[in-house]
């Protein structure tokens, strides 16, 4: 893992207003969105953000409701650390840092009620759709969670319903039918090293961060999910910061998506 | 009924339209984006480096290891995550495949790994993956005797056809038969040989025949890969 050294001198450099990579504190790492690049997939988007590289894919699938949301569509979430995205992750069932990742994108989409769950029910009670996204990392280097959430909902918003024939999802086919959307809430994490607070951290950073808050943002600045990660505690001051932080990037991030996907 | 012209329009001996890219991945000692046509795969290549556990190293050779996978997105149905019996197969196959060119002897006590995520397929997953690790090992400076590149030769209703897609492998009216090739394109050694479906000993000759040129180009597409990524450097 990382060295004291290093994160020693990440912190020294923060402290005189630098990043090791030349970037403002309040600046993301250059971003590129392509959208449909799988095409197995009912939507997908690769987002490429600095050296981290990520590729979200949506299958949907028909699935019985929970019994307490009768008429609601379902939606599932997964991440995984791929060992091919950098040498740190290793083979092995899903840890507990990629549970958080996607279980963090999961809240901001289910919370910030982006998807019409109602008209996602086929027949209440019995069959409903079932959205299944995974979030992958290819190139890893730091931020997944920020990187993986813009994936996710550009995949979503990219995503056309299959064909329905006698309650089976007819396979490979589409009908240009899209899934029911109305927001766009997207998770921004502020990383906090010293007294410094920091957005898009990289890998180096990461892993130096004393603490993070991740918040999930509507378009009109309502906050739909939080989570706060690391060891150290942060002051009502940090968290006033960070949420001003957190909302002013999400509109670039938000703005980059529309324009991905021509609704700009 | 016979099979005089192939569904998407291609020629026998025609493969899908191929993309090669070399050094793909920042992080990884070596890597390759290989697609052709709806079948895509990344290949990263980490090593050489310690072998753990102890007992597992050779000191008279490295181990190569090899991990297949298929992404949850990248077939008809969402695959589950994690291995399966048939992802562990195909990890073993493309590992037999790629060692006869690899010189392990170099890197005795230490592990070479390999491993290769589908971000779409349309049948030849197993065959991109080796062409795209096959790319990787060499981006990582792993020396090798040669380059190994794959596709798969099928009989059709008897008539050969290079690389089978979906639509193909799925005809159900006739007799198909899917046979992945691996080979190095200069001393025409089989290094991966699989088949699905039923074939005559002479079909399965023409198979391997038609399919010998279109495994040497397809080394030429990897290499010209490799070129254009240390021309850029």
């Amino acid at each position: 893992m990382m060295n004291q050294g290093v994160k020693d001198h990440i912190l020294q450099a923060l402290n005189k207003g630098i990043r090791l990579d030349g970037r403002k504190k309040d600046e993301f790492r250059p971003i590129e969105i392509k959208i449909g690049v799988v095409a197995t997939a009912e939507g997908s988007a690769m987002v490429t953000c600095g050296d981290t590289q990520v590729v979200a894919g949506v299958k949907m699938d028909v699935a019985k409701p929970y019994p307490d949301s009768q008429e609601d569509g379902v939606m599932m979430f997964s991440s995984e650390m791929l060992p091919l995205s950098n040498p740190q992750f290793e083979p092995g069932p899903p840890k507990i840092e990629s549970i958080e990742v996607a279980r963090v994108i999961d809240r901001g989409i289910r919370e910030g009620k982006a998807m019409d769950t109602k008209k996602l029910c086929i027949t209440p009670g019995e069959l409903v759709w079932n959205v299944m996204v995974d979030v992958l990392p290819i190139n890893y280097d730091g931020n997944l969670i920020d990187i993986g959430g813009v994936a996710s909902l550009t995949a979503l918003y990219n995503a056309r319903m299959p064909k329905l024939e006698n309650d089976k999802v007819v396979p490979g086919s589409k009908t240009g039918e899209k899934i029911p959307l109305n927001a766009m809430p997207l998770p921004v994490t502020i990383g906090k090293i010293g007294d410094n607070l920091i957005v898009d951290p990289n890998d180096a950073e990461y892993q130096s961060l004393d603490a993070r808050l991740t918040i999930a943002v509507l378009e009109d600045g309502t906050l739909c999910a939080m989570q706060k990660g690391g060891n150290a505690s942060l002051t009502v001051k940090d968290l006033n910061e960070m949420i001003d932080l957190a909302v002013q990037k999400s509109q670039e991030l938000r703005g980059l998506i529309k324009k991905a996907l021509g609704m700009a | 009924m016979t099979y005089t012209k192939r569904m998407d329009g291609r020629g026998f001996a025609q493969t899908r339209p191929i993309t090669a890219k070399a050094g793909v991945i920042k992080k990884a000692d070596g890597s390759a984006f290989f697609k052709i046509g709806d079948t895509a795969a990344y290949a990263a290549v980490y090593g050489p480096r310690e072998l753990n556990p102890k007992h597992m190293q050779d000191p008279k050779k490295g181990v190569l290891r090899c991990n297949y996978n298929m992404m949850p997105f990248s077939g008809t149905d969402r695959i589950k995550p994690g291995p399966s019996r048939r992802s562990k197969e195909i990890s073993m196959v493309t590992e037999k495949s790629l060692l006869p060119v690899v010189n392990l002897e170099d890197y005795p006590n230490a592990v070479v790994d390999v491993f290769i995520e589908l971000t779409e397929t349309d049948a030849g997953s197993r065959c991109a993956g080796i062409c795209a690790a096959a790319i990787a090992l060499a981006d990582a400076g792993i020396t090798m005797k040669d380059m190994v590149a794959a596709v798969s030769t099928g009989v059709v209703d008897h008539q050969v056809c290079v690389d089978l897609n979906g639509d193909e492998e799925h005809i159900h009216d006739v007799d198909v038969a899917d046979i992945p090739v691996a080979m190095v394109p200069s001393t025409e050694e089989i290094t991966l040989l699989q088949m699905d479906g039923k074939v005559s000993k002479e079909e399965l000759l023409k198979g391997i025949s038609d399919v010998t040129p279109v495994l040497k180009d397809i080394a030429k597409i990897q290499r010209a890969a490799l070129k254009e990524r240390f021309a850029k450097e």
